[in-house]
């Protein structure tokens, strides 16, 4: 596929790879942020390929890791409902709410429906003018204007019968909580490639001013990755903290402006609780008055959540980086794959799933 | 076989009773006057076999020389008709298939059908007719049946379950647990065709492009493999789950570990591309027309040429080969020629955004 | 977060007001909407997440890097370790992992 398989050749990647390890000269944590570059760096084996002085620490970057449970719980309440139509992205479907899942629901008698687009929600909005269509607004800022687009189109259309559950999280409040936190061992930041064609970068250079913290925007495929850790590693052992852009085929220094503009018409910003990690100021985005007739949260009184989080799980502390997902006790045991505790259990790059199913080798081989 | 994603109702005519009932109601499970019009007028002309056609309880025949296979399987598709096949292509190749497997001849199969009130009569016809058809290729006849009607809302349709009988012959002997360490890993085909294909109709996921199941018959590719590569070790077509599914299996019962060349696993461009676009892994998705085998390595380039030379086996490749590392594992060199885990997903294969 | 994929604007059409298009990706063709680059062209190629095109992609750029990754590449496969290169499948004895 063009503009794609060239960007996974093998020699290429080993050849950077080499640069990175000529480079380094001693052991620089870097992470990246994005979940979907979590899933390219095991999924392709990158940190295999890595020498051992980069340590890859994996960012809180997986918008249905971070999805607080109070919301999912919501969620599965509203979707539970008869005559509501429940749509969400398929990545949602197994993240386990307080005491169940989407797909039990849908189990029970929930129409619950994935989509790929929250455009096909508003699709089934209008073709269904007696039921209650619901669409699940989750992920960061790569997906908020396809979400903020379906709400701007039901309210223009009139569709009374489309709402929208949000739950936006932002990503340079979240990098800026990593480097304030004070157990902080993160040098370097891998940024998330796709929210920077939509955001620019203009937010970076003031954080890694700030604290002295390389940032590269960097793309997904395994060069892209191994060319954005290989600019951190450079400027790291240069000591230098400026932006970089190594995704420059899609990234602009002011982003997507016709898409902030619709997010600015939609969206405000809200402090925002971070699944395990807790509320960051500021980090979210909500819907403004204007479209508050389109929020789910209001139209649907669904009161009385009590959220609770399994004693056991560590999700938190593996989302920013303090915990390797085999570090936690509940790894393997109580919490697989097949029975989550949390969501970094579940989602295709929750840190904790991939190493599950990762680690084995790796253990295999060392024995 | 047509590909269109519609069904041809032109084709068949409605014998007067049946004209009666435009849609399948509950009598016509009832074993009555409407169930004896449902199999004279439209399974027993369809099937066209005398044994059927004799209507006994059972079916009565002299059993074939060789040991007998046997086989079942449900389907439950929907939509009911999708590019490149249908439910009817499935309930008779699926089973022809699973013989196909384990080294029989497929000879004949049973059909039992669980009908939902209210499916059009047209519609059904047009299954049938797909399974007629579907059996005629795979040269297998269909001698027994059975027909229930459920509620209005308690069925997609159309359920089908299919039973087959099959002979092997003597001498012949395959087994998912009797791959070795450095046998070849070989595939039929590309891989990923027909869950594409049926994501691809499914609401919310449509393309402007048509994805066709790669829904087949494969006992003819798979006789082709035995008499090229009589030690060939197992074959088994890779349905739910995909190729990682079986080859998981396998790995797990042989206690041998497995390991994938990414780079040489047949897929098609549409097909990489839609997965790419869902976020799913071809390895995973459902194929109807394509099987895995494990062959002894010095067999491997018979084999291929064997199911090469078959318009079905054209994209045959060698994918892989098995070790004595890693028991129980299947990995994947990957496009950078670093090694990863394929792991089994819980369930289904979501379309996922991150 | 971030499923992003590379693909071909084909076709560019208005559909209730938005603008809408049909996006190839390697032979697959999907609808997409394109509100969001009021300046594309058929013949664009841009990157479609969650059935919305984000960004353009910039050829000219990604040729550029494309040309330094080959070079990069080139002088690994002479100088560097023993590549591995998955051509026709050798025999199991002489298949053995690159060194790491």
């Amino acid at each position: 596929m063009k503009y794609l398989s060239e960007f996974r050749d093998g020699a290429a990647a080993r050849a950077l790879a080499r640069e990175i390890r000529e480079t380094a000269t001693q052991r620089w944590p870097i992470m990246e942020v994005c979940g979907g570059q979590t899933h390219s760096i095991i999924r392709n084996g990158i940190d295999q390929l890595l020498p051992d002085a980069i340590e890859l620490i994996h960012g809180p970057g997986c918008p249905v890791c971070v999805t607080p449970l109070e919301l999912i719980d919501r969620a599965l309440a509203i979707a539970a409902r008869p005559g509501v139509i429940f749509c969400s992205f398929g990545d949602m479907l197994r993240v386990p709410g307080s005491a169940k899942d989407l797909f039990r629901v849908k189990s029970e008698g929930g129409d619950v429906r994935v989509v790929y687009s929250p455009l096909d929600a508003v699709a089934l909005a209008r073709r269904h003018p007696d039921r209650e269509v619901v669409f699940f607004g989750i992920g960061f800022e790569t997906t908020a204007p396809a979400n903020a687009m379906a709400v701007h189109l039901a309210k223009r259309e009139g569709l009374r019968n489309f709402s929208m559950l949000v739950s936006h999280v932002l990503v340079p409040p979240a990098i800026a909580a990593i480097m304030s936190a004070p157990r902080n061992r993160v040098r370097a930041f891998l940024a998330a490639g796709h929210v920077c064609c939509v955001m620019g970068f203009w937010q970076y250079p003031p954080l890694a001013a700030r604290h002295g913290a390389p940032i590269v925007v960097t793309g997904f495929e395994p060069l892209d990755i191994l060319e954005g850790i290989r600019r951190a590693v450079r400027q790291l052992e240069a000591g230098q903290a400026t932006v970089e852009n190594a995704y420059e085929r899609a990234v602009t220094f002011d982003g997507n402006r016709p898409a902030q503009a619709l997010l600015e018409e939609v969206f405000e910003t809200t402090d925002r609780a971070w699944r395990g990690i807790g509320v960051i100021p500021q980090s979210g985005w909500r819907l403004r008055e204007a479209y508050r007739d389109f929020d789910a949260e209001v139209r649907f009184d669904v009161g009385g959540i009590a959220a609770d989080e399994s004693p056991l799980c560590h999700a938190g502390e593996v989302l920013q980086g303090n915990l390797k997902p085999n570090e936690c006790p509940a790894f393997g045991n109580a919490c697989t794959p097949r029975t989550p505790l949390g969501a970094t259990m579940v989602s295709s790059e929750g840190a904790c799933a991939a190493y599950h199913n990762y680690g084995r080798l790796h253990q295999l081989q060392r024995a | 076989m047509t590909t269109a994603a519609h069904i041809d109702a032109d084709a068949w005519t409605c014998p007067l009773p049946l004209r009666d009932s435009p849609a399948i109601v509950m009598g016509h499970g009832g074993g009555g006057k409407l169930s004896a019009e449902l199999v004279e007028h439209l399974f027993l002309p369809a099937f066209d076999d005398p044994t059927l056609a004799q209507l006994a309880d059972a079916a009565v025949f002299a059993p074939p020389a060789g040991r007998l296979a046997m086989t079942t399987d449900s389907f439950v598709v929907r939509p009911l008709f999708f590019p490149g096949g249908s439910i009817g292509d499935l309930a008779v190749n699926g089973t022809v298939n699973d013989l196909a497997m384990v080294g029989a001849t497929p000879l004949c199969l049973t059909a039992a059908f669980i009908l939902e009130e209210g499916l059009p009569m047209a519609t059904l016809a047009g299954v049938v007719a797909r399974m007629r058809d579907a059996a005629r290729r795979a040269g297998v006849r269909i001698v027994a049946g059975d027909t229930k009607v459920v509620d209005r809302g308690h069925g997609d349709g159309c359920y089908i379950t299919t039973a087959g009988i099959g002979v092997v012959p003597d001498g012949r002997s395959l087994s998912p647990a009797a791959a070795r360490p450095g046998d070849a890993v070989l595939v039929s085909g590309t891989l990923g065709d027909h869950g594409t294909a049926i994501l691809s109709v499914r609401e919310g996921l449509e393309f402007e492009t048509v994805i066709a199941s790669d829904c087949a018959p494969l006992h003819g590719l798979a006789a082709a493999l035995l008499a090229a590569a009589p030690g060939t070790r197992v074959m088994r077509d890779a349905t739910r789950g995909g190729a990682a599914a079986v080859l998981s299996e396998i790995a797990g019962q042989s206690r041998v570990g497995v390991v994938l060349e990414e780079a040489r696993i047949p897929v098609r461009p549409a097909v990489q591309g839609a997965c790419e676009l869902l976020g799913l892994d071809p390895l995973f998705v459902a194929n109807e027309g394509k099987f895995v085998a494990i062959v002894p390595a010095e067999e491997a380039d018979a084999a291929l040429a064997a199911l090469r030379a078959d318009p079905l086996g054209a994209d045959a490749a060698r994918i892989g080969r098995v070790v004595a590392d890693h028991p129980g594992m299947l990995v994947a060199r990957t496009p950078i020629g670093m090694t990863r885990v394929v792991p089994l997903p819980i369930g289904e294969q979501l379309p996922r955004i991150c | 977060m971030c499923l992003g994929v590379p693909g071909k604007v084909v076709e560019i059409f208005p559909e209730s007001g938005t603008r809408m298009g049909i996006v190839d990706f390697a032979g697959i063709r999907k609808q997409v909407c394109l509100a969001y680059l009021p300046d594309i062209e058929v013949g664009d190629y841009t990157i479609v997440h969650v059935g919305f095109a984000i960004t353009r992609i910039d050829e000219a750029s990604a040729q550029e890097t494309l040309r330094t990754f080959r070079e990069l590449g080139l002088l690994e496969e002479e100088f560097g370790e023993e590549a591995r290169t998955p051509e026709a499948c050798p025999s199991p004895a002489a298949w053995r992992e690159p060194a790491p």
